[in-house]
Formats: C-alpha cells, structure tokens, sequence
C-alpha cells in the first residue's frame, strides 16, 4: 500500500475507533448500542489491516491477548448479571444500578441514567469487537499455496 | 430447595467464557473445571423436579419481560441433557487427546449445552430461536471439529439444512407476532384459545413444522444427518444423537403445537405421517450400511419417527375428542421412549467411539473377533443393542409395548403393526453389528489393539446401568409420577398452559 | 425465496453461502417491516428527542405513543443479524477449510460421503 494510503488510514483509523466507542455510550438514547458499536470499532481494525497487512496488525493487538479480553469480556457480563442477582433480591439483569443506587441522578435522555444498560453495552462492544477482529485476523490467514489441484475426490 | 432457573443457563455459559483463559498449559483443570460443570447441572436437574415455577429475567413481568417457565416436560428434557452430557463429558476427557485444541472443544461444549438448556426452559418464542440458533451454531462447529475432509463436508451440508431451518423458524416466529402481538408463549396460547387459528398462524405452524422438522432429522429432511453423525467426533455424536435432535427439534414442536397453537386432526396426522414414513425409512436405510456410526445415524431417524409417533397419536386421540386416558398413554410412550432413545443411543455411539479409538476404523467388514480385546466394550453394547431392539427387560421394551398397546387401545392397529415390524428390522442390523464388530475372527492388523479404560470406560459402564434400570421408572408408581406424568400433563393440557403461567404471577 | 433458489440450485459453495445470507437478510426485513404503523402524521422512529414528543414531567407524551413505529421487532432484528454475522463468519471459515482440502468450491466433487 502507498504511503498516502497508510498515513491517512493512520489517521482515520482513531476516529474510526473514537465514533464506535460514541455510538456503544451512547447506546441507550440514539440508536446503536452495543452490537454495532462493536463492529465499528471492528471496523477500525480491519482498516488498519488492509493497510499495513497482517504482521503489522499482529503486533498491535495480537491473537492470544484479544482471546483474553474477549473472555474476560464474558465474564464481566455475566458477573453484571450477578451484581442484579445478588442485588436486587433474585432475579438476574435487574436494572440494580437504577433502582437502588442511582435513582436521583439520572433523568430520562441524560448520558448517565438508565442503570446497568450502558456498562452492559460497553462489555457487548468490546466483545464483538475483539471477536470480529479475531474472525478477520484469522480468516485473513488463508495462503494459497496449499491448495491442491485439480481437487481430489 | 428452589434454584433460581437461570442457573441452568448462566453456569455452563460463565463457564464456557472462562474455559479458553486456561489455554494448554492447564488443560487437567480445564476438563476438571467441565467435568464439575456437568455434574452440578445434574444435581440440579434432579432437585427440579415436581415444581412448577416461572421466572422473570430482570423482574419484568409479562407482558412485558422474558420468563423462565420450569414445567413437568422441561424438568424431563433438563434431566435427560445434563445425564447425557455427563457421560459425553466424562467420555470425552479420554477420547479427546486425540485432537489439539482440547479447550476449545470444551467451551464449545459448553455453549452447546446452555444454549440446549436454554430452548428447554424458555416461555418466550424468540428466546427459544436465541438459544436455538446458539446451540446450533456450536453443535456445527463441533461437527466439523477436527478438520479432516470428511467432517468439513458434512460439517458444511449440515450448517447449510440447519440455517435454512433456521430461517424457517424466523418467519415462523414473525408472522406468529404479527398475528398475535406478542412473544410469550402464555399470551399467544391465550389469544389462540380465544380466537381460533387464522390462516396466518397456520401458515406458520406448517413453517414451525417444516423449521423444527429439519433439526429433528425427520423424513424427509433428514438429508444432513447420515453425514453429519458420523463424521463427528464420538462425544458429539452421542450429545447430538442423544439430546440435540429431541431438545431441538421434538421439544420444540410440542411445545409449539401443544401448548401455544393447539393441536388439530391436520396436524396431527401430518406429524404421525413423519413418524411413520421416518420410522420405516430409517430402519431399512440403516440395514444396508456397512460403516458402523453411519448405521447407528440412520437407526436416530427412526427412532425419532417413534417418538414422533407416540406423541402425534396423543394429538389426534386429544384433537377428536377421544379417551384421554389413551392419549396419556400414547404420549407417555413417546417421552419415555425419548429418555431411553437418549440412553441407549449416546451408550452406541459411545461404544462406536471407543472401537474406533482403539482400531482406527468404522468400517464393519474390516472389524471382526473384537469381543476378546475389548470387553467392556463389547458388553455395553450388547447392553445398548438389547435396549434399542425392544428386548425385555431393558427399558426400549417397555417403551416401545407402551407405544404398542396405547395404538391397540385407540383401534390404529396398522400403527401397532407397522412398529412391531420396524422392531424386528432394527433387531436384524443390530444382530448384523453383533456379529461383524465382536464375533467371528480377529483380522491380522487388529491383533494387538489395547482397550482403553478409566473414565471412558466408567461412561459407558454407568449408561449401561441406566438402560437397565430406566425400566423401573415406568414400573415402580411414585418415580413414574414424579417423572414422567408431569410431563405428559404439561402437554396433554394443550391450552391451559397459558393459565398456568398467567395465574402464576 | 430467492435465496433459497439458490441455496438448493447452485452449485459453487461460495454462491450457497450467498444464498443463504440473502434468505437470512430477507427475513429480517420482514421482522422490520411487521413493526409498521400507519398513521396520518408520518411514523416516527421510536426515540423520544424533546420537541412536541416530550412532555414537561420528562416521560414521553401520548403523541409519541401514538406515533412511533413498534420498536420491538428492531430489537429481534438486531440480535437476528448479530446471529447471521456469526453463522455466516462460521461457514466462511469452512468454506476456506474444505477448499484446502479438496482444491475446489464445486459441490458435486466433494462427494467423498456417500450411501
């Protein structure tokens, strides 16, 4: 790829990144949340590897630290889903933050309101994202010397 | 003691999070970690029984919320997973070092079984196409686990047929809200039970029907299954023979056309010609075959069309207004021979795992004079083959005479014969299993061939136990009650479902 | 209907896997569609933004109640397409494993399963 191509992507790329993360905050007033959220970010990584190619993406974020967040991505969803059990008397994904502790701060259509939803919307971006980035890292990995040809029955 | 119902969904989901973390370095604990998973399932499948209870994810309440509905049939099919389960589990420890990526294996594992958790305990439609889709989208990532030739090919066949019933199911779903505005299933029921099927819902119950049918492998959709079973590896395909294809697909469609659309003299005669055309069909497709695993697939078909059977002659004894004592009868054949089916079947296709471990092949003409080297093998199966042929007194005997007699009862004497006839072919290919895998004479290659013992062996040994002992459930009185009669209530009651989940608020 | 023509007609499997996303795509939109309500002032996309939707006490007014196209069938549709991307991740991911196995996208060639 040509430098102009890779000093722009350089670029665009943290906005890229930088709009995913508004569109999961943002997530429980304008439409988004956290799936689409995730797959921008995504978005925002596949750029940089079609620009730089794969070795450059590896180094920046590479494959057995993204598993591990993705995991510890899961893991903080369910341990929120928990927090609502053992909170708010049995039922899991009770909106515990809304009842119980914020109840006098958040109004309808302010950025912090609307309880565990926004922090269940970060863990969802985070864990689509890194997934997504995994499934194009890995897919991206298909090298076509070792087909055999004239396929084999 | 109440346990929260979500459990059954959360645990082997947090779990199936956590298990990758380890990676290689501690596989010991990661199978440990599984292993443990199951057994707690198990034990809380075992104190759910009894109970009728609906649980409100998030404390929204109907309409507006997702529930949890824990009825007789969900306490069966939850009972009759985490058993298979276990076993394919502790099954799997062994057999499993055999491939790299053992983790893996046992997250997607895991996944497979919250997701199957999940269509079991669900009130809402939607959530049992999320857990549908979730358990299906593990069980073809496990089918084509290691990444031969054959498995990809059937791995792909089977997730092309399996997305299309999928989508079915979808559009099913879709139409079923724009008829009815809502998604629970207590709210649909009581709107059916008001006002009637429309030609909208029974174009959905014929695409319910089609979506559900292809994941429970019936004729004629059960295109992916001879391909898709034995290409697995052999935990998988005793989880997917076993419990898959039942909590998949017969589940499902009770619950859809029992409880939410109620059943009508069309459908059921639709779904006892399933049945029938899979009991038959099956049964002699699966004579002619010479590869052991594809034999076992096919003889899945037709037990499945039993099962379907029992359950479609209960629909069209209820829906003419017959003897409702003989529907509970027809029904009750048909879940007990679901329970035995998930036994006996994942017991053979346990047995056929363990062959092939310890001789490479799955070929019959190349096996021969096995009963010496692999005895344990060898007795379970004889075990499991007795069972799936209707042998007393393992417990297919008893299911399959239940069948028999609730069809005498209700005057379809062609059903009870064309059964009877379908027993006798199934016991002819197991006699043809018998005689090529473990008498006759030991080829040369195979003479020094080990058996491997331990947990695989402990598995089989315990299933074995069970296909014996599963007789006295429907003998002895308070366990078939505690057991077996809610579930036949849940369904047989069609449309009072939803007052029971509606009174339950 | 179209994708299921192709899902049962073509033969490349790229072009199944086409089919099959096509069909999955189509009914997602009919999901959407369910959610439509006809009314004399336009729909309105079910987000409450101030302005004649809001009423003074903060909750949201009868005209937006009346207004606003059903929002439930987007929340289906969303979790219906996260569920497509993961199956459809799935199948590419197979695809790319049995062409290098088999050296071919052909389905009538990858026959090695018979009876």
């Amino acid at each position: 790829m040509t430098i102009i191509v890779k000093t722009v992507s350089s670029w665009i790329k943290v906005l890229v990144f930088l709009f995913g993360i508004y569109i999961i905050l943002f997530g429980h007033l304008t439409p988004g949340g956290g799936f689409s959220g995730g797959v921008i970010i995504a978005a925002s990584y596949v750029l940089l590897l079609l620009a730089f190619g794969r070795e450059y993406t590896e180094k920046n974020l590479s494959l057995p630290i993204a598993s591990r967040l993705d995991c510890v991505a899961g893991l903080l969803f369910a341990a929120l889903a928990l927090f609502g059990f053992i909170y708010g008397a049995g039922f899991f994904f009770y909106n515990f933050l809304q009842q119980k502790f914020m109840a006098d701060w958040g109004a309808a259509g302010r950025l912090i309101s609307a309880g565990t939803i926004p922090l269940s919307n970060i863990f969802i971006g985070m864990k689509v994202a890194v997934s997504l980035f995994m499934v194009i890292l890995v897919l991206s990995a298909f090298r076509l010397e070792n087909v055999p040809t004239n396929g084999q029955e | 003691m109440s346990i929260p119902l979500p459990l059954f969904i959360a645990l082997p989901l947090a779990t199936a999070f956590l298990l990758p973390l380890f990676g290689t370095k501690a596989k010991g604990l990661a199978s440990f970690i599984a292993s443990l998973v199951t057994i707690i399932l198990l034990a809380m499948s075992i104190l759910s029984f009894g109970r009728f209870e609906v649980y409100y994810v998030g404390r929204w309440t109907i309409p507006l919320g997702i529930n949890l509905v824990l009825d007789g049939l969900s306490a069966l099919m939850l009972l009759t997973i985490s058993t298979v389960s276990l076993a394919a589990m502790l099954f799997s420890n062994r057999y499993m070092e055999q491939y790299t990526a053992k983790s893996k294996y046992l997250s997607l594992f895991l996944l497979m079984v919250a997701g199957m958790n999940g269509v079991v305990l669900s009130g809402d439609i939607f959530n049992l196409f999320v857990f549908l889709e979730i358990a299906s989208l593990a069980s073809y990532a496990l089918v084509g686990f290691g990444c031969e030739h054959e498995e990809l090919e059937a791995a792909f066949k089977y997730m092309v047929l399996g997305e299309v019933a999928s989508m079915f199911v979808l559009f099913g779903i879709g139409i079923v809200y724009g008829n009815t505005a809502s998604l629970n299933m207590a709210v649909i029921s009581k709107y059916v039970g008001a006002n009637g099927l429309n030609s909208g819902l029974a174009f959905a119950l014929a695409l319910f029907v089609t979506g559900f049918g292809l994941k429970a492998a019936l004729v004629p959709f059960h295109a992916w299954l001879p391909d898709a079973h034995p290409s697995a590896p052999a935990p998988i395909s005793a989880m997917l023979s076993g419990v898959l294809i039942k909590a998949l697909g017969i589940y499902a469609l009770s619950r859809i056309i029992f409880n939410v659309l109620g059943v009508s003299v069309q459908v059921s005669w639709v779904l006892i010609t399933l049945g029938l055309l899979s009991m038959v069909i099956g049964v002699f497709l699966a004579v002619g075959q010479w590869d052991f695993k594809r034999l076992l697939a096919y003889h899945s078909i037709s037990q499945m069309g039993y099962v379907m059977l029992g359950i479609g002659m209960a629909a069209l004894i209820l829906s003419k207004g017959g003897n409702p004592a003989w529907a509970s009868l027809a029904m009750l054949g048909g879940l007990f021979h679901l329970m035995n089916h998930a036994v006996f079947k994942s017991l053979l296709f346990l047995t056929s795992g363990s062959v092939e471990m310890s001789t490479g092949t799955r070929q019959l003409k190349q096996l021969g004079g096995l009963a010496e080297k692999l005895p344990i093998t060898r007795s379970t199966c004889t075990i499991a083959s007795a069972s799936i042929a209707g042998i007393p007194p393992f417990n297919g005997f008893w299911s399959k005479l239940i069948l028999v007699i609730a069809a005498v009862q209700a005057k379809f004497y062609a059903l009870a014969a064309v059964t009877v006839l379908v027993s006798i072919v199934t016991l002819i290919s197991f006699l043809k299993v018998q005689r090529y895998v473990f008498l006759g004479s030991l080829p040369e290659d195979l003479k020094s061939i080990v058996e491997h013992r331990g947990l695989m062996a402990f598995a089989m040994i315990c299933l074995a136990v069970l296909c014996v002992l599963m007789g006295a459930l429907v003998i002895y009185e308070p366990l078939r009650t505690a057991v077996l009669d809610n579930a036949v209530v849940a369904l047989t009651d069609g449309l009072a479902y939803a007052g029971k989940v509606l009174n339950a608020q | 209907m179209f994708g299921l023509y192709c899902v049962l007609v073509k033969k490349n499997m790229i072009k199944i896997v086409i089919g099959l996303s096509l069909m999955e795509y189509a009914v997602n939109l009919f999901l959407i569609m369910l959610g439509w309500r006809t009314v004399a002032g336009g729909a309105v996309a079910p987000i409450a933004t101030g302005g004649d939707l809001l009423d003074k006490a903060g909750t949201v007014s009868q005209l937006f109640v009346s207004r606003a196209v059903d929002p439930l069938p987007q929340a289906l549709v969303l979790t219906s397409i996260v569920i497509g991307l993961g199956s459809l991740a799935l199948m590419v991911a197979i695809c790319i494993r049995t062409y290098e196995k088999y050296g071919t996208f052909d389905i009538t060639r990858i026959r090695r399963l018979k009876g």
